[in-house]
């Protein structure tokens, strides 16, 4: 096989792995569009937020260290323990449903009714106070995060293509890890949505919230369920990102990815965000490494942008989205 | 006979029980609008009630303070002998009331069958986590509300429908999935705004026959909304009747077709 195209396989196997990702994210965003119409904005800094516990917890972390000294002229650091990662994972996620309860009983039930965009800037009130939150709780410096994930190149995968095609692919066993685990994730979500009777109360708000709230389902416990679901998949992406990149501020920006990824595989359609994510991780591997050196490189920065835009110009509605022909 | 505690034997052989319902003194306003006039009423076990009146008169905004969508400012609202306090609308319908809307509100991107199915939410009694450990006993939940779906399938005849996505039917059907809908919840009192409205002759003769069927065969408490006088006549036991929000006229539809202000407010409109 000539190099080029040996080269052009490893890019887009390590696209759709970086794919994976972007689906997770914009999953998030999903559940909570369709359940309550909202475009959650902070479902970025959720993630960030999530990791942060995450790392807080694991590494013994005393929450709002700095004020708590600040206030107490106390000299605490730490609790002087470490938490195993899976219970540490645990408790994160109770922190992540304790902060649905929160954004829907404080803020969210106030503002049944109005108008979408007031919703949204709520939301974007909610990212920056999310933002401060994770920064007094658990410090603004960089952190690492080491679930005990496997890392480094996947010599298994090197060493048989290199007999195979003498040139080993470059496949980072995190990378495999990750869409494993995005794979079930998506799995168990789908099993959920159909065959539980929560699933059927979610899907039927999304439908119709009359029509739910006279068949016995309460929109309230719905709206809760969906904030923990996607706490719980912002816990997961800010795993996966914070494990490859470090827990910090620039892990929130994760959701940047996911607003091109929402544009191609619509708002409301669970497999337009898997689908979405996986064309552009790859789009963006493939461009970068054919087009790149022709322009100079760094079109990772635009292209998905770009590649949305012009995906909105012929099929607006989404991928999987239904098209919409406005009654005259 | 209607004004007494007992019950008693309709001329088609029907038993009607004690008061279900009370509404006392039920007053409601939007803003500087009283939608409904210190109004009191009672519905009674095993009997089909009607409320009619025109265009505006507050009927649809009676049915939603029955099922909870609107909560009145005056009034107490009593339901089997107990005081109900103020309830949102899924709370009502779990207490065992099931509706549906003069708008219609179905979950349209779902089957007839899952729309169906959403009827037996409001019987959650498998928990989350139960349901993932223990999953025999969702699982028998699961048949046994499947079971319960296609008897009122059977019953409403849309069995050729079932698997058809509901945003495709046309409007009638649409108008009897919801009533199946609110069916298989096993409601003790079944409140239907404008069942008929929109249908053709044929449609509605189906209809007021599935109702008369519903309330006779699983003896259902039924109260509903209609504009067709005919069909009013031919299907209640009592009638209540509203104009711009006060309640006119109260009894069977022979006293109320008697009823002098009934007949100038409402009857006298609509024969014009
Ligand atoms: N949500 C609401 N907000 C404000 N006003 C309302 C609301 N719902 C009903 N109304 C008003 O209350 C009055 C009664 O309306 P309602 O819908 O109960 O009448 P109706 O008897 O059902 O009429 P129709 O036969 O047209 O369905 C009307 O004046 C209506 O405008
Ligand atoms: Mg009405």
């Amino acid at each position: 096989m000539p190099d080029q195209l040996l080269f052009a396989i490893e890019v887009t196997l390590n696209g759709l792995m970086a794919g994976v990702l972007y689906a997770l994210v914009a999953l998030g965003f999903v559940l909570i569009f369709k359940a309550s119409g909202i475009f959650n904005y902070a479902q970025g800094v959720m993630a960030l937020f999530a990791a942060l516990t995450l790392v807080g917890i694991m590494d013994g972390q005393v929450p709002f260290e700095h004020l708590i000294n600040a206030v107490f002229g106390t000299d605490i650091h730490g609790f002087g323990w470490e938490v195993p990662a899976l219970l540490a994972i645990l408790l994160t996620m109770v922190v992540m449903i304790a902060f649905a309860w929160a954004v829907n009983w404080i803020v969210l039930r106030h503002l049944v009714g109005q108008e979408p965009i007031i919703l949204f800037m709520a939301t974007i009130g909610l990212a920056y106070f999310l933002e401060g939150l994770g920064d007094m709780m658990w410090g603004a410096d960089i952190k690492t995060l080491d679930v005990g994930l496997p890392q480094g190149i996947n010599t298994t995968i090197d060493e048989a293509t290199f007999n195979m095609f003498g040139y080993g692919f470059f496949i980072d066993n995190l990378d495999i890890t990750a869409t494993i685990i995005a794979a079930v994730l998506v799995a168990v979500l789908v099993a959920f949505s159909q065959y539980t009777k929560q699933g059927r109360a979610l899907r039927a708000v999304a439908d119709d919230h009359q029509a739910a709230l006279s068949v016995g389902i309460s929109l309230n416990f719905i709206w809760v369920l969906t904030w923990s679901i996607a706490g719980f998949v912002a816990l997961v992406a800010g795993i996966m990102w914070g494990a490859k990149s470090g827990v910090q501020f620039s892990l929130s920006l994760i959701a940047l990815k996911a607003l091109p990824v929402l544009m191609l595989g619509g708002f409301t359609s669970i497999p337009g965000a898997i689908v979405g994510g996986l064309i552009i991780g790859v789009g963006e591997k493939l461009f970068e490494f054919l087009v790149g050196p022709l322009v100079g490189g760094a079109t990772e920065n635009w292209f998905a942008y770009v590649l949305a835009l012009i995906f909105l110009v012929f099929r607006p509605q989404g991928l999987f989205g239904e098209r919409i022909i406005e009654r005259v | 006979m209607k004004d007494t505690a007992e019950s008693y034997v309709t001329e088609d052989g029907r038993t009607i029980g004690e008061v279900i319902l009370d509404l006392r003194g039920i007053t409601l306003r939007f803003g500087g609008v009283e939608a409904i006039k210190n109004i009191s009423f009672d519905i009674r076990k095993g009997e089909i009630r009607a409320i009619i009146g025109p265009n505006g008169a507050g009927k649809s905004s009676m049915l939603n303070v029955i099922s909870g969508f609107y909560n009145p400012q005056e009034g107490e609202v009593w339901f089997r002998g107990e005081r109900r306090p103020p309830m949102k609308p899924y709370q009502v319908a779990r207490a065992g009331v099931a509706r549906t809307f003069q708008n219609i509100a179905l979950f349209e991107g779902m089957t007839v069958l899952d729309n169906i199915m959403t009827g037996r939410l409001n019987d959650m009694s498998a928990g989350l986590l139960a349901q993932a450990i223990w999953k025999g006993k969702a699982e028998r939940e699961e048949i046994e509300n499947r079971e319960r779906a296609e008897r009122i399938i059977d019953f409403l005849e849309i069995q050729h429908i079932r698997k058809t996505p509901v945003g495709r039917l046309p409007y009638g059907l649409k108008k009897r999935v919801e009533l199946a809908r609110a069916l298989v919840a096993e409601p003790d009192l079944l409140l239907l705004d404008e069942p008929m409205a929109g249908m053709n002759v044929e449609e509605k003769e189906d209809m007021s026959r599935y109702i008369l069927d519903v309330n006779d065969e699983l003896g259902t408490t039924i109260a509903l909304i209609e504009h067709d006088m005919g069909v009013v006549m031919d299907l209640s036991d009592r009638v209540v009747v509203m104009d711009y929000g006060r309640k006119i006229g109260d009894g069977t539809p022979d006293e109320v077709r008697g009823n002098q202000e009934v007949i100038d407010a409402y009857l006298g409109v609509a024969h014009d």
